[in-house]
């Protein structure tokens, strides 16, 4: 159906966005590693380059940078693998390229020191205008891949009318579809920003940046998330020769998810001034919403798993467990990041949990917090579905799987250390993004010192298995030879799509539906900061 | 489109509990008045050392016993930073920040507060037990963070 050139085409740009995921996560990981060994006060940054520049770093790289390349470049390969077609390249190139000059742009103020702002870059602290326009370029650029996506979903509904968009591609859609709704909240700030760094404005409306930052903020965490379910719910059942549980409840997960990401953000803002409790309350209801659709996913997920079983004559928990393939490297990611979740996901309610939150709000425990969830499901699916990618991209066999293998293991067992580390020390007081945390030997202070120590070896242990990961991935691609075909499958559902309502099928209706619905939600706290809009910030630098 | 007697069972499941946990987040916001701060007045942050009562920031005694404390939140320190606050004492803490955003958090309490320049926030707690506690700043404000603290002596009845 389609060349074989045309097909290596199509690979060439999908290895550049995931190896550029690859070398974020490597240069985010050193800067990591240092983080955990001064906050456990074994040592201390160089004044050339402060604690706070490296944490900048830290948060942009992992965050945006190694999450956005690898998402944008599984979804351009899952795109083209399921709606096989004569296509040119160019989008695919034209996205990564845009991407990563918004990142070069962005990550040199930095690295400058003109942009200490950390990742959530919070206003009046005021960064050199290039960083906030390299980030705009960044978005930008994902909008590109996600239009290749839509292209091609129009392309299948042209050619195969009343045949349901293959699932894997749907749900790549699904989670760009999101995405758009949700990055318009960082574009408004930005609008905000940019002319205000320049000095074109005198002052911003501070409380206004903070609610567009979070409007984008917290979607983004279920950016990665929905990244990680396109593998859960399409590839990882082929590992264990099981199947997708169900078509149609898959695509109506993935629906709810944009209809209910971006309505949340202002969970993150239960202790802010300027915002009355009665939208805070209702920001946790809809907070609560959201883990609905991770509740169907688990469902389906262990479902899949069982039904597996029971075809290989095994059955119950054991038999279940027996007989999944632990050894296999893209397998055990992802599953070791299933049961990093299910933490991640107690402590998630807690964060939503109104007045809860107070006892943990920007304390070490949220940094915990979003390790176990980002650092845990996310990455470490990621990681583990670039081994799978790899091979299928090059035609070279995995090099080394046992050390790719130990890396998954590594990588649970440092999480696990890391975050229970940072989970304790967090309800003990100990506050984030803090490059010292002795305050001159207060007793409270010593009590935390323990667990920041325990999160450093959990932090060495990750960064060990992150060297394993870079070393299996450039090893790959530097040292094996051609010996793979290149063909990749993705999972069919045990329940077909014969059956799906055709209201599932309709994307574009329901991401409509679901910028309608965030602006609704989002309307009362707005309009109540537009109403007080008080004092402007000129801005400043305070590093 | 069919769905599972199983899977039924687990939404029914998952739902019942999101719904007892807001009720219980309900309860305890109405009965005991466990909400989040959210302060809703305003102040020009570049006159609030001018501005009373933040031109004298510190503890004031209220007729009915209770206290108001006020506090300057700026890089990188609180004024006042040391308070003396009797224990078993009903306090009112009043935050603002003159410059960027400060946090305002007392660890092994839930005294925990966003400073924004602009706005006074505000929270109510009683120090049960006495000692010495640390006032931190909890949000990144600049190249001092790390610096930014003070203390708090609550004194035996």
């Amino acid at each position: 159906m389609t060349s074989d050139l045309q097909v290596r085409a199509e690979n060439r740009v999908v290895l550049a966005h995931v190896y550029t995921s690859t070398a974020a996560i490597a240069l985010g990981a050193v800067f990591g590693v240092f983080q955990g060994f001064s906050r456990a006060g074994a040592v201390s940054a160089p004044p050339w380059f402060d604690y706070y520049r490296m944490l900048t770093m830290h948060g942009v790289l992992m965050a945006l940078i190694f999450t956005t390349f690898f998402i944008t470049g599984l979804s351009l390969f899952v795109t083209y693998r399921a709606i096989p077609r004569e296509r040119n390249v160019t989008c695919g190139w034209l996205g990564w390229l845009v991407m990563l000059a918004g990142t070069a742009m962005a990550a040199s103020e930095i690295l400058a020191g003109n942009a200490t702002v950390l990742y959530t870059f919070y206003a009046p602290l005021k960064a050199s205008p290039w960083f906030y326009i390299g980030a705009t370029i960044l978005v930008l650029g994902t909008w590109i891949v996600a239009f290749e996506i839509f292209e091609n979903i129009v392309y299948w509904r042209k050619r195969n009318p009343g045949v349901a968009v293959p699932l894997v591609v749907f749900c790549a859609a699904a989670t760009f579809v999101m995405w758009i709704v949700a990055t318009l909240g960082v574009v408004a700030e930005m609008a905000l920003l940019i002319p205000w760094a320049f000095g074109w404005v005198p002052t911003v409306n501070v409380l206004l940046t903070r609610v567009f930052f979070w409007y984008f903020g917290h979607p983004l965490v279920y950016f990665w998330i929905m990244g990680a379910y396109v593998i859960w719910y399409n590839i990882i059942p082929t590992r264990y020769g099981g199947n997708t549980f169900s078509d149609g409840l898959t695509r109506l997960t993935f629906i709810m998810l944009i209809l209910l990401s971006t309505p949340v953000g202002i969970h993150h803002e239960f202790m802010e001034p300027g915002i009355s409790s009665a939208w805070k309350a209702l920001f946790t209801i809809t907070t609560y919403g959201v883990a609905i659709p991770s509740f169907i996913t688990a469902f389906a997920i262990f479902a899949s798993f069982e039904l597996a079983a029971i075809k290989q004559g095994r059955r119950g928990f054991i038999g279940t467990v027996k007989s999944l393939p632990w050894s296999d490297p893209a397998f055990a990611g992802a599953a070791y990041g299933m049961l990093l979740f299910i933490l991640g996901g107690f402590g998630g309610l807690v964060n939503a949990s109104y007045g809860m939150d107070a006892v943990v709000h920007n304390t070490i425990w949220i940094v915990g917090h979003f390790h176990v969830t980002v650092g845990g499901p996310v990455a470490l699916t990621f990681v583990g579905a670039t081994y799978w990618l790899i091979p299928r991209l090059t035609g070279r066999a995995l090099w080394k799987p046992k050390l790719a293998l130990l890396q998954t293991r590594l990588w649970f067992i440092g999480m696990l250390i890391m975050s229970f580390s940072m989970h304790f020390a967090g309800l003990l007081g100990a506050p984030r993004r803090t490059s010292d945390v002795t305050y001159q030997g207060a007793a409270v202070a010593q009590s935390w010192h323990p667990y920041m120590t325990a999160a450093a070896i959990g932090g060495a242990i990750l960064f060990l298995s992150i060297l394993a990961f870079v070393a299996v991935a450039l090893g790959t691609l530097l040292q094996n030879r051609k010996t793979e075909p290149m063909e990749a499958t993705f999972a069919t559902a045990a329940e077909p799509s014969a059956t799906t309502p055709a209201m599932l099928q309709h994307l574009f209706r329901w991401g409509v539906i679901a910028l309608a619905f965030a602006v609704i939600v989002y309307a009362g706290p707005i309009g109540e900061i537009i109403r007080h809009p008080g004092y402007g910030s000129s801005g400043l630098r305070t590093w | 489109m069919h769905i599972h007697r199983y899977e039924r069972w687990w939404m029914t499941f998952g739902i019942t509990m999101l719904v007892a946990f807001l009720a219980l987040l309900a309860f305890a916001a109405v009965e005991n008045s466990i909400v989040p701060p959210s302060g809703m007045q305003q102040i020009d942050p570049k006159l609030v050392a001018r501005t009373p009562p933040f031109d004298h920031p510190g503890l004031r005694r209220l007729s009915d016993g209770s206290y108001e404390a006020y506090y300057v939140a700026q890089v990188f320190a609180f004024d006042p930073p040391l308070l003396v606050i009797p224990q078993d004492a009903k306090v009112t803490f009043y935050v603002t920040s003159t410059d960027v955003v400060h946090g305002f958090f007392i660890p092994g309490t839930a005294v925990n507060m966003m400073a924004v320049p602009g706005w006074v926030n505000t929270q109510t707690h009683v120090f049960r037990r006495a000692g010495e506690y640390l006032l931190i700043c909890h949000e990144y404000c600049g190249i001092g963070h790390q610096s930014m603290f003070g203390k708090i002596e609550v004194t035996k009845r």
